[in-house]
Formats: C-alpha cells, sequence, structure tokens
C-alpha cells in the first residue's frame, strides 16, 4: 500500500502547480504516465487519492493514466523489446545484460481546470 | 484549460535519496538496502556475517520494522552499532523511504563507518520502489517460500544488485528445488549474482561476505 505516500506526492505536485490568479480553482482530471513495472495498482491508487483530496481543488478529480510499456534493451547484441511477462532474458541471444528503457516511470504530466 | 507539468511523482524521495547519498559518500561508507518478504531470515544472515566482518569493517544496521525493537536486540550482540526504525510513527509504513532512512542514518552516525546495512521492511513489493540512496540492492528468498517467488515479484528481483537464496540446509526436508528458483531470479535479471546460504548452520556464507568486504574496500578507496 505504498500507493498512499504515492497519491500525497502527486496531489501536492498537482496543487503546486495551479497558478496562483485563478479563484476557486477545480481540477477536472489530473494526466499521468505509470510504468507498467512501477508496481501501482490503479484503484488502490484512486482510492488513496480520493481520500487526500478531499476539501483541496483537487477533489472530484479524475486520474487519467497512460500506462507505458516496459521496453529493454540488451547491451549485448544490441535487441530491443517489449517485455510483457516477468521474464526479462533476451529472446535473441539469452545472455545479454539488460537494460530498462521504460516502464519504471510515475509521472504527472498536466493537470486540467474546469 | 490545460497545465502542462512533466514531473516525476517520487521526486521528493528522489532528492531526499541524493541528499543521502552525499552524507554516505563524504563518509566513504558503502550503504545495502536488504529486502525481503518476512521471515526469509534477514536478521539472522546479518547476526552471522557481521561476527565475521567486525572489528576489521565498522558496520552499522537500520533495522526497520513495524513494531518491536527485537531485530535490533539480535543484531545488537555483533557488536555493530544498531538503530531500530519502527514505522508506526510515519503510518505503520510498508517500506522504509529516504526521508526516514535520512532521520535515523544522522541519530546512528555514518562517521565511524565503512558499512551500513539498511534492512527493509518485509516485504516484496513496497521497498523495491524507494530509492533510500544505498549503494546496492540486496533481495533475499528462502527455501520455504517457492520457487516462483522471483516470476511473481519480478520488479524487486529486477532493481536488486544481488540475490541470496538462504535456509539451503532445509532443502533436504522440502519439496523446493533451489534449481529452479535460481532459473527463476535469472530469467527476471540475467545477470544476478546470486548466493546460497544457510545462514543458520553458516553454510555458504564465504562468498557473499566477500563481495561485501570487496564492496566496502572499493568504497574506502575511494578515500
Amino acid at each position: 500500500m505504498h500507493e498512499m505516500g504515492i497519491a500525497e506526492q502527486l496531489a501536492q505536485i498537482a496543487i503546486d502547480s495551479i497558478p496562483a490568479d485563478i479563484e476557486n480553482p477545480k481540477v477536472e482530471i489530473v494526466n499521468l504516465r505509470i510504468g507498467k513495472m512501477a508496481a501501482i495498482v490503479e484503484h488502490s491508487l484512486t482510492f488513496c487519492f480520493e481520500i487526500i483530496v478531499k476539501d483541496t481543488p483537487l477533489e472530484g478529480a479524475r486520474l487519467e493514466i497512460d500506462f507505458v510499456p516496459v521496453m529493454v534493451h540488451c547491451t549485448g547484441c544490441d535487441n530491443e523489446w517489449e517485455v510483457e511477462g516477468p521474464v526479462f532474458q533476451c529472446p535473441n541471444c539469452k545472455e545479454g545484460k539488460v537494460e530498462m528503457l521504460s516502464g519504471r516511470e510515475i509521472q504527472i504530466t498536466s493537470i486540467e481546470l474546469v | 484549460m490545460e497545465i502542462n507539468i512533466q514531473k516525476n511523482v517520487l521526486e521528493a524521495n528522489e532528492t531526499e535519496a541524493d541528499r543521502n547519498r552525499k552524507y554516505f559518500n563524504e563518509n566513504n561508507v558503502f550503504v545495502l538496502n536488504m529486502m525481503s518478504s518476512p521471515g526469509s531470515g534477514k536478521t539472522e544472515t546479518l547476526c552471522k556475517t557481521l561476527t565475521k566482518l567486525a572489528p576489521k569493517i565498522r558496520v552499522g544496521v537500520l533495522v526497520g520494522d513495524i513494531c518491536t525493537t527485537n531485530d535490533a536486540d539480535r543484531l545488537a550482540v555483533t557488536g555493530a552499532k544498531v538503530l531500530q526504525i519502527n514505522t508506526d510513527q510515519f503510518g505503520g509504513d510498508c517500506h522504509l523511504a529516504a526521508h526516514v532512512v535520512e532521520k535515523y542514518a544522522l541519530e546512528l552516525g555514518c562517521e565511524d563507518l565503512d558499512l551500513l546495512i539498511v534492512e527493509n521492511i518485509g516485504n516484496l513489493v513496497c521497498p523495491a520502489e524507494f530509492d533510500i540512496g544505498e549503494d546496492a540492492k540486496a533481495v533475499m528468498l528462502s527455501v520455504t517460500e517457492g520457487e516462483d517467488k522471483p516470476l511473481k515479484y519480478p520488479v524487486i528481483f529486477q532493481v536488486a544488485d544481488i540475490a541470496i537464496l538462504n535456509k539451503i540446509d532445509l532443502l533436504p526436508y522440502l519439496d523446493f528445488d533451489a534449481g529452479l528458483a535460481v532459473e527463476n531470479m535469472k530469467k527476471v535479471h540475467p545477470q544476478i549474482p546470486v548466493f546460497e546460504i544457510a545462514a543458520k548452520t553458516e553454510e555458504g556464507l564465504e562468498p557473499w561476505i566477500q563481495w561485501l568486504k570487496e564492496k566496502v574496500a572499493q568504497k574506502i578507496g575511494r578515500k
């Protein structure tokens, strides 16, 4: 349940990003990019977010999540592929060192105000 | 109206982790983040390991649990400087965040240490997500848990620098296939070094202790 901590950080960044000159701001959508290997459970994050943002300009805001595929690169044979299961072995050379290109990010990309 | 942000949500933790890294580097202390599920034998492994490192290597341990000082009490007899972190002060967290490690590392004091081991909360999910400013991450699995755990919890095995398979002294009494467990670890993280040990009988401890000694020497060599 580290989603509570993530929701807190996320709400803080979103609130800090609202321009000070807007009167009674109301955020409708929070856009996120979350890697498929970021160990975030969507409904846990949404549940925590709803609790955290009560009585703030984010109350009622919807989390729109763009899930980022797990892309990896094999330094042995230069192969690049998307990992869809837990297996990270290079399907080409089987033994190269695998580095992750994407799939672990937890980013807030934008907020949309009413 | 859309406001562009493009920020890492874990930025605050990463800033704090960077601050920890700077503090650890200034003191040339090698920091290992030890992670596993509860009961896999982290504390027992440390008890046996630390007595073999002292007094040549000066060791500190931050040990995280939701409650009790049981682990700190067990580790104190090794001669290491030990501090218990109880996360119930922080909402019963399931992992140690960088700011928690910072608070306790400063309280413990790293100026007179060569090695700091952070025994994370027993959990195979959340600790993997949080950088604490460590030099390396170790993940431990014990033979009473099931060979497929690396496939079920791939993230922690992916981010770890080394893996330890503990309690191999129990293999004759179990159906556990150690070869398959190591194979599964390598499927998730092809290059991961795996140390097969039995903390209780001290079987296989030497290569793991040697790894620690080398890492500490490399860090001290930076002075």
